[in-house]
Parts: C-alpha cells; structure tokens; sequence
C-alpha cells in the first residue's frame, strides 16, 4: 500500500571508492561509484555513514564536488582533514580505493544553482566551503552557459587553495569567470593585498554590486560564513539573493 | 555559540521520512513571524547525539526538533506556524 511512497524516500546506499586525488597536505578529492545514481545539482551534498564492527555508526555531510554526467554513476566529494576530527581524518587518511563508505543522497534543494538561472553568480568560499562552488563552475563550463560568475575564495595559505589548477585554467579558459584567492596567513610571492581576512573592500572589488542583483553563494566554516553574510549584507545585497551553507567550526 | 549549521543539513534525515526536499519549503517562525526556508535555519547538534534542533535565524527560537531513535523518528514542530510547499 504505502510502497511507492516508501520507495520514494532515501537510503544510504552503497558506494566504493574509486580514485583519490590530492589536493593539498590536508585535502583529498574522494572519486566514489554509487550504482544507480540519479543525477544532482551544483550545491547539493551527500550525508557519509562509516559504520564500525561493534555497530557504532556516524555520518556527517559532504558537499559534491563533481558536475553530474549521465554516463557514468561518479560523484567526486573532496574532504579536508580537521585535526582529532572523527570522519574526516578517516576519509583522508584511511580510506583506500576499493574500500566502501554508506552515502545517502543527493539532498538539498535551496543551496542550489541551476544551469537556467540568469542571475550574474557570485561565490563567496572559506577554505573548504569552496568545494559545492567549484561543482557550480564545473556545471557552468559543462552546460556552455554564459552567465557571469565570480569566485571569491578566502584561503589560509597559497598551499591551502583547492582545485588549484583547475581554478587558473578555467580562469583563463571559462569566459565570464573570474576568480580571486584572498590570502588569510600568507601570499605567494609578488602578490599585492596583505594577508588577512576578508573584508568589505575585498568584495567590493571583486564581487558584483548589490544592483546587479546577483544571486550570492556564501559557503565555509560557520564563523567565515557569518562574517561575510554580514559584509555583503552591509554593502547592500538584499539578504533573500544571499544563499549560506555553513559547514560548522568556528575558524576561516 | 557559533558551532551550527544551516538547514540544508536537515535534507538527508528528513529525506529518509519525506518523499520530496523540506529543505527549500518556506516555513513561518512562531515566534517572531519570519518566513523563510528549512535551509536558513540554524541547526544545532549535526555533530553529536541523535537529536537535531533547528532555530529561527531571526530570533533564535526553536523551530523544529528531529530526534532518531533505532526504530523510530520524532519530528516536533511546534515552532512553525506553517510551511509551505509549493506544487
Ligand atoms: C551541508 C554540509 C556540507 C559539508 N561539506 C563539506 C565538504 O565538502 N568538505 C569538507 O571537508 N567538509 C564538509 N562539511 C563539514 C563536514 O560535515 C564535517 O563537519 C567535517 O568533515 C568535520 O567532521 P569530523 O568528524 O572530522 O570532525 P568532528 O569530530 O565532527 O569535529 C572535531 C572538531 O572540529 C570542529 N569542526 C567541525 N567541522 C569543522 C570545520 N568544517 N572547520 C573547522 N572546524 C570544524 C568541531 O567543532 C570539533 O571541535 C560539510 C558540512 C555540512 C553541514
Ligand atoms: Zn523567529
């Protein structure tokens, strides 16, 4: 009786591990095969289950990273090591190709960017928060839209950027993006701005004025999201436009 | 205390009660009346324990409670007046 409706709802389902990419000393991109995928959305994540033998289990969230493809049932999740973290020190450091997680998903269907909008896009990222902003370009480069998007992407170090390459040939490459790495600890060489947090300036001359009405993406540990919210919301932008995903933790 | 996360991190347990996202359903806080989606929510405890507790952005009030157990899942909502989903 109630069977489609209870098929309708989501499980965890099996997914293994394919290909680990490193991205940094403390952040690999995690290549996993889930049979049956159905497709995603730019902004949406996947909840990871690691079950113990004793039965202890816990999850917690990940962004995708990867565009979907209908060829193929891949979803790329990339996964920075918090220090005496629970999961995460076990995704980045134990986890080998072959060896299977749970993942229930995708979900969420607010923090999202559909290749139809036509809002001018800009992404405000903190660290790790980069991770469902770079599915959004990736999905921009793979529908051949032209909507103008820029990135924001506040980061520790020039050693912390994730997606490093892929972010300096698609910004030389992918018309309309522009991307911008503001430096928290330390600059590479020859680098203009000082290190040091994000501020009103900074999005200033690298976002997009409050009246082009952009739609804003604002993504990263809880405290980073918070203090940029506020900065674009001091600047004018019209808190409906502004979309957040809060990753917890308190540092940028 | 900052350590919350935003409503999108209710989309997979409640997708396993739902059959479509709550997430970007726009719901009307009891206390102070902001309308909003699940997702603007702020979410306490996705870290620990099988409770979460999610929390009107504008005054900080409860909004709803999701608590798992083995068999069985609660969800209160008795801070929301009303939530719309739109067909
Ligand atoms: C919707 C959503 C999407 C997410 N997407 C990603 C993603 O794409 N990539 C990714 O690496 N993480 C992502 N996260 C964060 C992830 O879910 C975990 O919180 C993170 O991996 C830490 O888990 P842990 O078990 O290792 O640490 P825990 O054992 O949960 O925490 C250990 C300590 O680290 C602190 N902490 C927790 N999270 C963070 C953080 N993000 N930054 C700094 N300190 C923290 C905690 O307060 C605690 O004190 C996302 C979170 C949400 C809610
Ligand atoms: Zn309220």
């Amino acid at each position: 009786m109630a069977r489609t409706a209870v098929s309708r709802r989501l499980t965890w389902r099996a997914a293994e591990l394919r290909e680990v990419r490193g991205e940094t000393s403390s952040a690999h991109s995690l290549i996993f095969e889930v049979p049956g995928w159905p497709g995603h959305l730019p902004g949406q994540h996947v909840d990871v289950r690691l079950t113990a033998e004793d039965g202890y289990s816990t999850e917690r969230s990940y962004s995708i990273a990867s565009a979907f493809t209908d060829h193929h049932d891949l979803v790329e999740l990339t996964v920075q090591r918090i220090p005496d973290g629970e999961v995460s020190p076990y995704l980045v450091d134990v986890l080998q190709p072959g060896m299977r997680v749970e993942l229930r998903g995708p979900v969420g269907g607010w923090f999202v960017w559909r290749p139809a909008d036509t809002a001018p896009v800009l992404l405000v990222a903190g660290g790790s928060g980069v991770v469902p902003l770079m599915a959004m370009i990736r999905a921009r480069a793979q529908a051949s839209v032209r909507v103008p998007f820029r990135l924001v992407y506040s980061t520790r170090t020039p050693e912390d950027v994730l997606y490093a390459d892929e972010l300096r040939r698609r910004a030389l490459e992918d018309r309309g993006l522009d991307v911008t790495i503001v430096y928290t600890r330390r600059v590479p060489d020859g680098h203009g701005r000082p290190p040091g947090r994000l501020t009103a300036a900074d999005l200033a001359e690298w976002g997009w004025p409050p009246d082009f009405e952009p739609a804003v993406f604002v993504c990263g540990p809880t405290g980073f999201v918070e203090a940029a919210a506020d900065l674009l919301i001091d600047a004018g932008h019209e808190p409906a436009r502004i979309k957040t995903e809060r990753f917890g933790g308190t540092d940028a | 205390m900052l350590d919350y996360v935003d409503g999108s991190s209710l989309a997979g347990p409640m997708r396993e009660l739902f059959a479509v996202d709550v997430t970007a359903v726009e719901g009307r806080c009891a206390a102070c009346g902001l309308t909003g989606p699940i997702a603007a929510l702020h979410v306490y405890g996705h870290d620990h324990g099988p409770g979460l507790v999610g929390r009107c952005p504008g005054c900080d009030e409860i909004v709803l409670r999701l608590v798992r157990t083995p068999t069985d899942a609660w969800l209160d909502v008795r801070g929301a007046v009303s939530l719309r989903f739109s067909l």
